[in-house]
């Protein structure tokens, strides 16, 4: 069965697959974890001891503490665990979704309003391929 | 014998919870798209089913990366409200419909559909939010419901052929049930959204207009969608939509649709929700 990864030409998206499931699962269990309400003060009351609970590489662990939410996925991080460290911070899905995306917490949310982020130009990582609108 | 009724499609954002739950439905950002949920309340008020079968995936909340289901069926009599992380929302406990659920757990298997069986376990938005869009705010919810859960969180989740066939057994098992229940099922998640990465936000409306159209003009075209496409047309968590294609393979090749409401923004996503009745059902 196609399992090229063909989703791969997408930009700006990490599909949370085989591969990206191997290197993350410790993240993505600390995330979990958070679940816990006395987990959350653990964690907040000081975050590298409670990270020392987990088996994490360096990098992920810098990811978390340095709260690079575009550097969570590329290491591994589902955006449905990572999500929970954010929550901690008191902080909602859009405002990590702008912080991804790059922009300011406004300039997001208007363009959310405006209808959100276009298919049109952004569905292949190389341009040269061909735009095939659906529908 | 038990028989589904009628079909409800809603996304469960979970900002729509929040919204419900702090009061703020009536502000500007979020009244048009509460008051697009009213006909559905008052419609699914007056079909008053006895029972509900929601679609719907957990987010981290239930199951984790420990163990994955791809299709799983909650039999419990109770399913409390899960802490996703900010505390559990504050609504009824979700009371489940054991005989059934246990009737359909052993149909499904016995019909090639190797379902996991849950006895315990919470529930999160992806259930709790469709009840409050759909019943609003009771003090406790009016039907009970049979959760079935679908991994999308773990990529690959099961292609929409696959699901629009578990559907198709769904409604086999129901239709072998000998006590008299009239069945809603509900299939949730989507539209169109993508909630990570620099492509954050995605929007496709016209995607997400053809689907809403396909669902009663050709459904079966619509579950030959790849994953690959719903990702790049869809947004990366746009590929929840394979849930619709179970609820729809429950209902009849004909379907009515009754009533649609499209709406963006809801957060990150389009908020799309329809109701589809069988046509023998009137």
């Amino acid at each position: 069965m196609a399992q090229d990864r063909d989703y791969e030409s997408i930009p700006g998206t990490y599909v949370y697959d085989a591969e990206r499931g191997r290197i993350g699962y410790a993240l993505n269990m600390f995330c979990m974890s958070l679940n816990k309400a006395d987990n959350r003060q653990s964690f907040k009351q000081d975050p590298a001891a409670y990270l020392d609970r987990f088996r994490l590489t360096p990098e992920q662990r810098r990811a978390v503490l340095e709260r690079d939410w575009l550097g969570m996925l590329k290491v591994g991080g589902n955006i449905y665990y990572t999500i929970k460290i954010a929550f901690c911070d008191g902080l909602t899905f859009q405002d990590v979704a702008g912080m991804m995306s790059g922009v300011p917490k406004e300039t997001y949310a208007q363009m959310m309003l405006a209808g959100g982020r276009s298919p049109d130009g952004n569905r292949f990582k190389d341009p040269q391929e061909p735009e095939s609108g659906h529908g | 014998m038990a028989k589904i009724v009628a079909g409800i499609a809603v996304s469960h954002v979970p900002a729509i919870g929040v919204a419900m739950d702090r009061g703020m439905t009536g502000t500007p950002y979020w009244e048009p798209l509460f008051k697009g949920y009213g006909p559905a309340r008052e419609w699914l008020a007056k079909l008053a089913p006895d029972v509900a079968i929601i679609v719907y995936n957990d987010h981290a909340s239930a199951f984790s990366l420990e163990i994955i289901p791809t299709f799983l069926i909650g039999v419990a009599d109770k399913f409390p409200i899960a802490d996703e992380g900010f505390g559990p929302r504050p609504v009824p406990l979700v009371h489940g419909h054991p005989a059934l659920a246990w009737h359909l757990a052993q149909s499904l298997i016995l019909d090639e559909f190797d379902m996991t069986i849950a006895n315990e376990m919470p529930v999160d938005h992806g259930l709790t939010v469709p009840l409050s869009i759909t019943c609003g705010q009771p003090a406790a919810w009016p039907f009970p419901v049979i959760p079935i859960c679908v991994n999308v969180v773990q990529y690959p989740p099961p292609t929409g052929a696959r699901c629009y066939k578990l559907g198709m057994a769904i409604r086999r098992a129901v239709e072998t049930f000998e006590q008299n229940l009239r069945v809603v099922i509900y299939g949730t998640g989507g539209m169109s959204h993508q909630l990570q990465g620099e492509r954050a936000g995605l929007i496709n409306r016209q995607f997400d207009t053809a689907f809403l159209d396909g669902m009663t003009k050709d459904p079966v075209a619509l579950t030959k969608i790849t994953h690959t496409e719903y990702m790049r047309e869809a947004g990366s968590e746009g590929i929840e939509m394979v849930m619709w294609h179970v609820m729809r393979g429950a209902l009849d090749q004909n379907v009515a649709e009754v009533y649609r409401h499209y709406h963006v923004p809801a957060s990150n996503t389009a908020a799309g929700l329809m109701i589809l009745e069988n046509r023998s059902a009137a």
